[in-house]
């Protein structure tokens, strides 16, 4: 009948257990009714790790690469949400990373053309010629504001220089921040046109709306 | 993609580019190729945070794009890469094997590309020179030219490869890889090029450049400003735009069997002939490819020639060592031919014998992994079933010298843990128990993958509780890294010994205690995944080696 046999002795099989090695009166561990423990005890104590001159070596090099890696553009984060209120000072500041632009410049020719942003327009050095912008009609103004933008960043440069502490990397992204060559225009609110570093129309539809300050004509 | 790599790569992604990049990065390792605009809708991000991980991820090769499926009208699709992103992990011993062969310079170099994915040959130099520059004293700076020396020489040898053209997409124009002839241009389904492929794929390209890596200094602005124009225009007229260059992994692989190799040699015959294995690598290292089944075949004399200066051993020994070679059950070394005073060659990747030696060093670990899990008498046991390959459960009581009892229940462990599998062979066709064999017996090429797989959770677990930890004290850390700061700023200043002790004590006793032990910790943590991957690595290229047989 079912049941049989089960309880009293071990139970029937298909194969013969003396064959496997459970010889006649050999007792089985207890069966278990819970889950393994989280933290078994170990029966044996692991192999202690090695040391030297080398691994001490690959180790700094690990850590350094690990924070090195948190500076450069390649660190995506995400935009700060938008505070409550607009103010005027956020045409002036934005050193927060925004989402429609890209903080590097990669070399567009290798990407398909899906992926192009905006790259970002770095507050730096700009250069002083700029024969290219031929529709701007007030020239002085644009000097002055030139130089009143450059000096500010010379101000936060050497600000940021001075606390922080010797890290090769930053003067690295330091340097490679003043070397770009850049423009901005999306922060000359006193003309009427708006020039896009990089125009093929597709911001046409308007599908970086998200952060955008100013509104589009 | 097995659930423990997409684990770990989604781990480190998150810690060398973010969250954005490893939530778009684990989707793409799970889900296969999708195009952009499934990604973004499937992960809730904003278009421009996918466009901009997708760069990333390109840029850095764990990500590649192809028309789509339905042809080349279809949107772009994009596939990533697990291995490419497990290869993170190896950084810093990619470095340090840089540093061992081509000094300080090289390993910069090496640093540099790894961490920006590609660049160009004239930025490298530039960033480098720089970098040297500022570690030197005042006054002295680097010249572009050593720069570019070591550049060369890391091409040279093959460490440094040119990343390969972009396939054109969509497109009925001919492909731009000249090593794929006859592939038929509306084909939506040709492979993206390998750099191999390319036939300059080791070329320099021909620019000169001149001038002295500089020194960051905040107080000299108006030098800064000249120097910073003379940058720009240097870089306008160098002429390379367009070639980027790459690490080439499977070099630095190579480079770290050979190194398997020989100190398999010294540990197993002596020093001499571990020198001599090692001259026979280096002579061959540029001529064979990674995939060849044995080196191109060395006589005796060109090998006695390349032979270091400083081990000078006459003729006679150096062939008496080489048929000692020869001789080993291993067969590390194998004779081709007599000419030339004998033809001999290193067998790389044949059958069997390249594997026995990647068996042998495989089955080390898992010989300690055995001990270290169960004690050294299992390892024993697993050792010895290794060997004799099957055994009944007496015979392995017998050979192993442990009681029955013991033996048993070591066996059943194995069992369990599937380091150790059974094996029936039935005496009669209708497979009765009674009459049946069941041998205990390993097989290799599963036991590698398992064993891999707790590596990578391993390691996995290793980065978690690292993260754990951090968290856990992470207002302690922000205080001293302010601190710190604040005591640079004093001393650069010119500050008072009292200030700076002032400022020390804002540490508490036990404060610092506490922040010991937790760098402790963290070395522990990060020096262990250095060594986990150092196993990682041996039984990657055990399974490899199988798979291409």
């Amino acid at each position: 009948m079912a049941g049989r046999g089960r309880g009293r002795g071990r139970g029937q099989m298909t194969f013969n257990l003396e064959d496997v090695g459970i010889g006649r009166g050999d007792s089985l561990p207890p069966t278990t009714f819970k889950p393994s423990p989280l933290f078994p005890p170990m029966p044996v104590q692991p192999v202690p790790l090695q040391t030297g001159e080398e691994v001490e070596y690959m180790l700094a090099l690990k850590q350094e690469l690990r924070a090195a890696t948190k500076t450069l553009p390649f660190y995506i984060r995400r935009a700060a949400p938008k505070r409550d209120v607009d103010r005027y000072s956020d045409k002036y500041q934005s050193g927060e990373p925004k989402d429609s632009t890209i903080e590097w410049s990669p070399d567009w020719s290798r990407l398909p053309k899906e992926l192009c942003i905006k790259v970002r327009e770095n507050r730096g050095k700009r250069p002083t010629p700029q024969v290219k912008r031929t529709k701007k009609p007030l020239v002085g103004k644009e000097e002055i504001l030139i130089k009143l933008e450059t000096l500010e960043k010379k101000e936060e440069a050497v600000n940021s220089e001075e606390e922080q502490d010797e890290e090769k990397k930053k003067t690295n992204e330091e340097e490679e921040q003043a070397d770009e060559e850049d423009y901005e225009e999306d922060f000359e609110e006193d003309t009427d046109y708006i020039m896009s570093y990089f125009d093929n129309g597709e911001e046409f539809g308007g599908d970086s709306d998200d952060n955008m300050d100013e509104a589009t004509y | 993609m097995t659930a423990q790599e997409v684990r770990l790569c989604g781990l480190l992604l998150q810690e060398h580019f973010g969250e954005v990049v490893e939530r778009i990065g684990t989707h793409l390792l799970r889900g296969g190729a999708q195009n952009l605009r499934t990604i973004a809708n499937e992960t809730n991000t904003p278009l421009d945070l996918v466009k901009k991980s997708l760069c990333v991820l390109v840029q850095h090769g764990a990500c590649e794009f192809g028309s789509g499926r339905r042809g080349p009208g279809s949107p772009v699709e994009y596939r990533a890469s697990c291995e490419r992103v497990l290869r993170v992990l190896r950084y810093p011993r990619y470095i340090y094997t840089a540093k061992t062969l081509y000094g300080d310079t090289g390993e910069l170099i090496v640093e540099e590309v790894l961490q920006r994915g590609h660049m160009t040959m004239s930025n490298t130099v530039k960033t480098v020179a720089d970098r040297l520059t500022h570690n030197m004293e005042e006054g002295r700076s680097m010249e572009y030219s050593e720069v570019v020396s070591a550049f060369s020489k890391l091409v040279e040898t093959h460490f440094l490869q040119r990343c390969p053209p972009v396939a054109e997409m969509g497109t009925a124009a001919t492909s731009t890889n000249p090593a794929t002839p006859g592939t038929p241009a509306a084909s939506a389904s040709t492979a993206p090029p390998t750099a191999e492929s390319n036939p300059d794929c080791y070329k320099l390209p021909h620019v000169t450049l001149i001038g002295r890596g500089k020194r960051r200094r905040s107080s000299d602005d108006s030098e800064e400003q000249r120097g910073g124009k003379k940058a720009k225009m240097d870089s306008e007229s160098c002429g390379d735009e367009g070639i980027y260059w790459q690490v080439n992994f499977e070099r630095f692989h190579q480079h770290f069997r050979d190194q398997a190799i020989i100190s398999a040699v010294a540990s197993k015959l002596d020093q001499t002939s571990s020198e001599i294995v090692r001259t026979m690598l280096r002579m061959s290292e540029v001529t064979t490819t990674q995939t060849a089944a044995y080196t191109q075949p060395l006589s005796a004399n060109e090998i006695f020639r390349s032979l270091p200066p400083n081990y000078s051993i006459s003729r006679p020994i150096l062939d008496q060592y080489l048929s000692l070679l020869v001789d080993d059950p291993m067969e590390f070394v194998g004779k081709s031919g007599d000419s030339g005073g004998g033809m001999y060659v290193i067998s790389k990747e044949p059958w069997p014998t390249w594997r026995e030696l990647h068996w042998s060093l495989w089955y080390r670990r898992g010989w300690c992994v055995c001990q270290s899990w169960f004690g050294s008498r299992s390892a024993r046991i697993f050792r010895l079933l290794l060997r004799k390959r099957h055994l009944e459960q007496k015979q392995v009581e017998d050979f192993a010298m442990i009681p029955a009892k013991e033996a048993k229940d070591m066996l059943y462990t194995l069992l369990s843990e599937n380091l150790v599998q059974l094996q029936e062979i039935p005496k009669t066709p209708d497979h009765a128990p009674s009459r049946t064999f069941y041998l205990y017996t390993v097989n290799q090429l599963p036991t590698a993958r398992l064993l891999l797989q707790h590596c990578y959770k391993t390691v996995a677990n290793l980065i978690e509780r690292r993260l754990f930890e951090t968290k856990e004290n992470k207002r302690l850390l922000e205080k001293s890294q302010r601190i710190e700061a604040i005591l640079a700023s004093l001393q650069a200043s010119g500050a008072e010994p009292e200030q700076l002790t002032e400022v020390e004590e804002m540490i508490t006793a036990p404060e610092r205690q506490q922040l010991e032990a937790l760098r402790h910790h963290i070395n522990k943590l990060d020096s262990t995944e250095n060594q986990v991957d150092e196993t990682v690595f041996l039984l990657e290229s055990y399974i490899f080696s199988t798979k291409t047989k």
